[in-house]
């Protein structure tokens, strides 16, 4: 769907993007991460043609990126702005044209939106006469009004109280169901979690991971469980199989332990070694977070 | 170019529907037509009250010579000065004391201060009457005398390519005065609106939306062009209004002339050559400062940040302003003239300064030629600082910056 290779972007002073390549497939919910400053907006501003890249291509479903793309593209940024102004009826339609879509199809369309999350009553009414998050669900319907194939989203639950995040998340996943390909930048690790196929983190101008979420995730496995057991307080002196690393609590007879595998040994010679002890009430892998993942690469690079 | 197209209806539609935009196009005529009733009250205002002046003429050349006329009455007293004064009731009558000998000053007493225009009459009328007198005690036949005096007034008349024509040198220089201060308000104006316009897309965070979908030179190009026709249909909307509502007026008040009608009039036969002249550099001059005013927009956050940058846009114009409307008029020919007509940044007022008095066709097409490169320089300029300054916040811009803007890629 969208090949970025080897992009390159300088400003004076300094390096926003040095040689990032990213792949996003057709249908995915890619995420974009990165702390403040990495060069994820200067990357969504040059796949939305805002800039040019020093070098470096970037392929829209194989075609090299060029101003034809930009009716099938569909950009939130990140600090939003409608004209203050203008009537919000209006103004979706001037952006919608601006899109590439005609007058009347815009009307149509709009007015299926508008019912759908609930704005009838706003046509007539100037943008600033609405709340920020009422501003902030207007504009997420401009971006989608024209159905891009690619929907760019910088930051999209910014903004959002928990109820209207909700409702905006749902949207993207049912737009994604219905067949658009969705990138977004994020900072909130849990939203990555919870909707994203594959991410890249880029810190520094630079990527420094990409991958499906599930094979990043088994990359960073590193053998450590946590094992709840009850009864007698178990002593370990070493001829178990796993190091154990923490005593994480014992509460009346429960107990919980954090252990590391030793090398090839797996998680069911440790179940063969404890059962005969104690009475086994819980194992489970601790798979780092994503945000784990995120603070350990930043800091490495540190 | 349809983008364009949508981006110079909006800017137009938007600014056309705004309460101050008809206020103004409608306040406009009205403070000329205001303007044009108090013109008539004046012209109207004459004294019309009856003096009666009371001659007492101690020369006795004076006795029964004044001519009366339609509110001054002459009367010839043979009292004394003193019970003269003391008659004076009538506060609209005065008193004019004659000396017997010319050279010491006459007197007017009134019990109101008198008009100067009333003092002149008299004043007028006692020096015809003592140049008679004095021709015939010097034995001059003063019949004769009237018949060969002569009573010249000039009427001008300008010697052109396309033959004679009259002219009214009041009329041109008032042309040449309206066509500076017209193209120097309306660049200053609207070029100020492209500057709010791109302020506003840029504080309100839209800009980046709106260069998701089309170029940043396609965004300005449209709103300088869509605030130029806002300007366009103001100064039609003007002109038809105020031409109605003077043409309206001339009929009540059939004894004022309608000043609109003299004055068109008076530009004669080259009326649609002025005009096209206006207009071309009206154009050009919007394009080329708007693109300007564009590129200050882009490069603050807020308008009042604009100081810094507005000065040197503003200066030129301001200079040549100043210089037009005090000093140029008077002498269109000159060099200085003719170098402020032909550098792009102070042609469009210079040269509407020098039109009326007929610029030679090398001079007005070599301003117009640069007037067309002038604004697609700055416009180049501007949108290469433009492209980059509509994304750049929080950033104070200085010169340098600009520059740094100017250099970058794409």
């Amino acid at each position: 769907m969208l090949s970025i290779r080897n992009i390159v972007k300088q400003y004076a002073g300094h390096t926003a993007l040095s040689g990032v390549s990213l792949e996003v497939e057709s249908g995915q919910i890619f995420g974009l991460l990165g702390p403040n400053g990495a060069g994820k907006t200067s990357l969504i501003r040059i796949v939305n043609q805002i800039t040019a890249p020093d070098s470096g291509e970037i392929f829209f479903n194989g075609e090299k990126l060029n101003q034809s793309h930009i009716e099938r593209i569909g950009y939130l940024p990140e600090e939003r702005g409608l004209y203050k102004k203008m009537e919000i009826g209006e103004q979706m339609i001037y952006l919608a044209r601006l899109k590439g879509l005609s007058r009347d199809e815009s009307i149509r369309r709009l007015k299926i939106w508008f019912q759908k999350l609930g704005m009838e009553t706003w046509w007539k009414m100037k943008i600033e006469e609405l709340s920020k998050g009422m501003q902030q669900k207007a504009q997420f319907v401009a971006t989608v009004l024209h159905e891009p194939d690619l929907i760019i989203l910088d930051e999209p639950f910014s903004g959002f109280d928990p109820v209207n995040a909700e409702i905006i998340k749902d949207e993207i996943l049912e737009l994604n169901s219905k067949g658009a390909t969705i990138l977004f930048s994020t900072h909130r690790m849990e939203s990555v979690e919870e909707l994203c196929d594959a991410i890249a983190l880029l810190d520094k101008s630079k990527k420094i991971l990409d991958g499906k979420i599930r094979d990043i995730k088994n990359t960073y496995r590193n053998n450590i469980y946590i094992i709840e057991y009850t009864g007698e307080k178990l002593n370990f002196n070493g001829a178990q199989p796993f190091e154990l690393m923490d005593d994480i609590a014992d509460v009346e007879g429960d107990h919980t332990i954090k252990i590391k595998l030793k090398t090839d040994v797996t998680s069911n010679e440790v179940l063969q070694y404890l059962i005969p002890q104690t009475h086994i009430t819980k194992l489970q892998e601790v798979i780092p977070s994503m945000n784990e993942i995120f603070i350990e690469r930043v800091n490495k690079i540190v | 170019m349809n983008k364009i197209l949508l981006i110079i209806q909006r800017e137009y539609v938007t600014r056309v529907r705004k309460k101050s935009f008809v206020i103004m196009t409608l306040l406009v005529p009205a403070l000329f037509a205001a303007m044009y009733a108090v013109i008539a009250l004046v012209a109207g205002d004459k004294d019309q009250t009856m003096h009666i002046v009371n001659v007492i003429d101690q020369s006795g050349d004076f006795r029964g010579k004044f001519h009366d006329q339609r509110f001054i009455k002459y009367n010839y007293l043979d009292e004394s000065l003193a019970s003269a004064k003391a008659d004076l009731k009538n506060e609209n009558d005065l008193l004019l004391r004659i000396p017997a000998n010319t050279k010491d000053t006459a007197e007017l007493f009134a019990k109101k201060k008198t008009t100067l225009s009333l003092a002149d009459n008299i004043q007028n009328q006692m020096n015809d009457i003592a140049t008679g007198v004095s021709l015939v005690k010097a034995g001059i036949d003063t019949v004769s005398l009237h018949k060969i005096k002569s009573n010249y007034t000039i009427k001008s008349t300008e010697l052109t390519e396309k033959g004679e024509k009259s002219t009214s040198m009041g009329a041109t220089y008032a042309l040449a005065f309206a066509g500076a201060v017209l193209i120097y308000m309306s660049l200053f104006i609207y070029g100020a609106q492209v500057m709010r316009g791109v302020i506003e897309e840029k504080t309100s965070r839209i800009i980046e939306v709106i260069v998701s979908s089309v170029k940043p030179f396609q965004l300005m190009t449209g709103k300088i062009v869509g605030v130029g026709l806002v300007g366009l249909t103001q100064f039609v909307l003007w002109i038809s209004l105020s031409a109605g509502i003077s043409y309206a007026l001339g009929h009540d008040a059939s004894s004022v002339k309608s000043p609109i009608y003299s004055f068109i009039h008076n530009m004669g036969s080259n009326a649609s050559y002025e005009l096209m002249c206006f207009l071309f550099y009206w154009i050009t001059g919007f394009l080329f400062y708007s693109a300007l005013f564009a590129a200050v927009g882009s490069a603050v956050d807020s308008e009042t940040e604009t100081q810094q940058f507005m000065f040197p846009i503003t200066l030129p114009l301001l200079f040549t302003y100043i210089l037009s409307v005090s000093y140029l008029f008077t002498v269109p020919d000159s060099p200085l003239a003719f170098w402020l007509s032909i550098i792009p940044f102070t042609a469009p007022v210079a040269m509407m300064v020098r039109i009326p008095f007929n610029v030679p066709d090398w001079q007005l097409y070599l301003s117009m030629f640069l007037m067309i490169v002038g604004f697609i320089f700055t416009t180049y300029v501007a949108s290469r600082i433009y492209r980059v300054g509509i994304l750049m916040y929080g950033k104070k811009a200085s010169y340098k910056e600009l520059a740094k803007w100017f250099f970058y890629k794409e």
